[in-house]
């Protein structure tokens, strides 16, 4: 077993040998522009390009032609929300989210609030579920674009998204969800999902950083869109710029991989490690879980798991186990000092999210592995409750909230 | 976040961590910082009748640089007078961790537990001399 142990997956995932192996031609020998209509070298990077956009629309059971590349999620999510704006702003100026969504989305919907959009963020329950009735009730005549997130890259809750995608079906809205977390780890179709727009990312899927797509629905309802990006016309003029013909073609073969995950027993063997770390670490005392119950395998994505082990700081925790790589949603992980939103967004008390630990297990990751890092968190735990006040003060019968703390 | 190795150090082997009885004469208390904020300092000082700290012992709940910060102290203050230990100022703390900008926080918050630890001492020693005179004009009458 090689340390440090990789438990990030949500953050990103490490290119599948495959990936790499089919990318490879396409820096060398292949390396025309996509773009050559009239010479071999032209056509040959063109076939990738378009393997790639089959793979990739076979995937979510779209048709090719739906599939627009990108530079990644980001651009994707800036792209469904700002594109959809610009283009129905004569239709109407509202928009519906939650507000747990991905930065790339929420502030997307702030840059829109400065052009004259109105935005709804809608709340989520304890376990972070948006409710299709919840969207149903915030549509208003004005509405042009709801957009929900499928699953959620901290705590892992999937949204009921064929319910939410009906009610904008019907209400005659567009719709579009966020599904990078999902794919390979949960069945994703964009008709049974009554998805209209989807973002998509190669490298959180074992595919290379910066390429992503978006699906854009062409038939009932055809979707339209303002391009952010202009040029050569590329992608219909959706999205100009060069095709990146080598990292489309690690997109295709990632996807590729993705669909297998559902049929060659990845995803079980996945669902099985995260079982094993959280059966593992519901022996420490006072583990609390974040969002759904991890047994949920409707509302939890299969490889997420994200506890509150408290007294422990995050950051603290992962200094202590420096061995495993994971995240936390912990004030003092990030630059603004404040605890992770979405965790705030679920209820979870403040002082519960500061000692928060997301693990993302992955396509490579062991059993050993899983083992290992169960243990270390275990006696860490232990570690650092020696050492918090807190825990000792608990230990001693004191309320922690009849203390008069000083917030500094 | 990147560290120093001097953080590091303090926060991977802890100088004194542990608990001194609170409710002894000659210890100081001091608990600052809030859990909501992420960050908890509980300092407790020994300390002579000539105002020499004797013992120092800390709690910390909070980031690696809050545990450095804390344990940093307890370091610098055995064996010194609560006169010197009370000049400790955040900056030194900083410096002497070399911290991130982000991370002064944590050394503010071990000034204070210094200065409530002392606070704290002061307290219940003019408690215990406004007693022993009341014992002793007691005696006189």
């Amino acid at each position: 077993m090689k340390l440090p142990i990789y438990l990030d997956n949500h953050a990103t995932t490490r290119c599948d040998p495959a990936v790499v192996e089919a990318m490879l031609p396409y820096l060398t020998e292949v390396f025309g522009n996509a773009g050559s209509r009239n010479h071999a070298f032209g056509w040959a990077a063109q076939a990738g390009v378009d393997q790639a956009r089959e793979q990739l629309a076979d995937l979510i059971g779209a048709d090719p032609k739906e599939i627009v590349y990108t530079s990644g999620a980001t651009e994707s999510d800036n792209l469904a929300v700002i594109g959809v704006a610009r283009f129905y702003k004569d239709k109407g100026r509202h928009l519906i989210t939650t507000n747990i969504e991905h930065k790339a989305v929420l502030d997307a919907c702030h840059a829109l609030e400065k052009e004259g959009f109105e935005v709804t963020y809608l709340p989520v329950d304890k376990e972070g579920i948006v409710t299709a009735a919840q969207v149903a009730d915030a549509i208003r005549p004005d509405t042009i674009l709801v957009s929900v997130m499928h699953s959620n890259n901290e705590i892992g809750v999937v949204q009921d998204i064929a319910a939410i995608g009906a009610v904008c079906r019907e209400k005659g809205v567009i719709f579009h969800s966020d599904a990078v977390q999902s794919l390979g780890k949960i069945p994703f179709d964009v008709t049974k999902l009554n998805v209209d727009l989807v973002s998509i990312s190669a490298h959180k899927m074992y595919g290379p950083k910066g390429i992503g797509a978006l699906y854009v629905r062409r038939g009932r309802p055809r979707i339209r869109i303002e391009p952010l990006i202009f040029g050569g016309g590329q992608e219909r003029g959706i999205r100009s710029g060069t095709h990146a013909v080598h990292q489309i073609v690690g997109l295709g073969k990632a996807a590729e991989l993705a669909k297998a995950a559902f049929t060659n027993g990845e995803v079980d063997r996945v669902r099985g490690l995260r079982d094993r770390l959280w059966t593992k670490l519901q022996t420490i005392d006072e583990v609390y879980i974040n969002g759904p119950d991890p047994s949920d395998r409707v509302r939890r994505l299969p490889n997420n798991l994200n506890v509150s082990l408290a007294y422990c700081e995050g950051e603290a925790m992962m200094m202590a186990i420096k061995d495993l790589a994971v995240s936390s949603g912990s004030a003092c992980t990030s630059a603004s000092l404040e605890p992770s939103y979405v965790l705030r967004a679920l209820g979870v008390e403040v002082e519960l999210a500061h000692t928060s630990i997301r693990f993302g297990i992955g396509r490579f990751n062991t059993i050993e592995e899983i083992d290992y890092a169960a243990d270390l968190v275990a006696a860490k735990v232990g570690w650092l409750r020696e050492m918090s006040p807190l825990y000792e003060l608990v230990k001693e019968g004191v309320d922690l909230k009849s203390i008069s703390w000083t917030a500094h | 976040m990147a560290y120093s190795d001097k953080v590091v150090d303090h926060y991977e082997n802890p100088r004194n961590v542990g608990t001194l009885d609170k409710n002894a004469d000659d210890v100081g208390t001091g608990l600052v910082g809030a859990p909501a904020c992420g960050d908890v300092m509980k300092l407790q000082l020994k300390i002579s009748d000539d105002g020499i700290i004797e013992d120092a012992k800390f709690k910390t709940f909070g980031c690696g640089s809050a545990i450095a910060s804390s344990s940093l102290v307890t370091e610098m203050v055995k064996g010194k007078s609560i006169a010197y230990a009370e000049t400790i100022s955040n900056s030194t703390i900083a410096e002497e961790l070399n911290l991130p900008p982000v991370k002064i926080h944590c050394s503010v918050l071990a000034e204070d537990a210094i200065k409530a630890a002392i606070a704290d001492y002061q307290k219940k020693r003019a408690a215990k001399l406004a007693n022993a005179e009341a014992t002793a004009a007691a005696a006189k009458a």
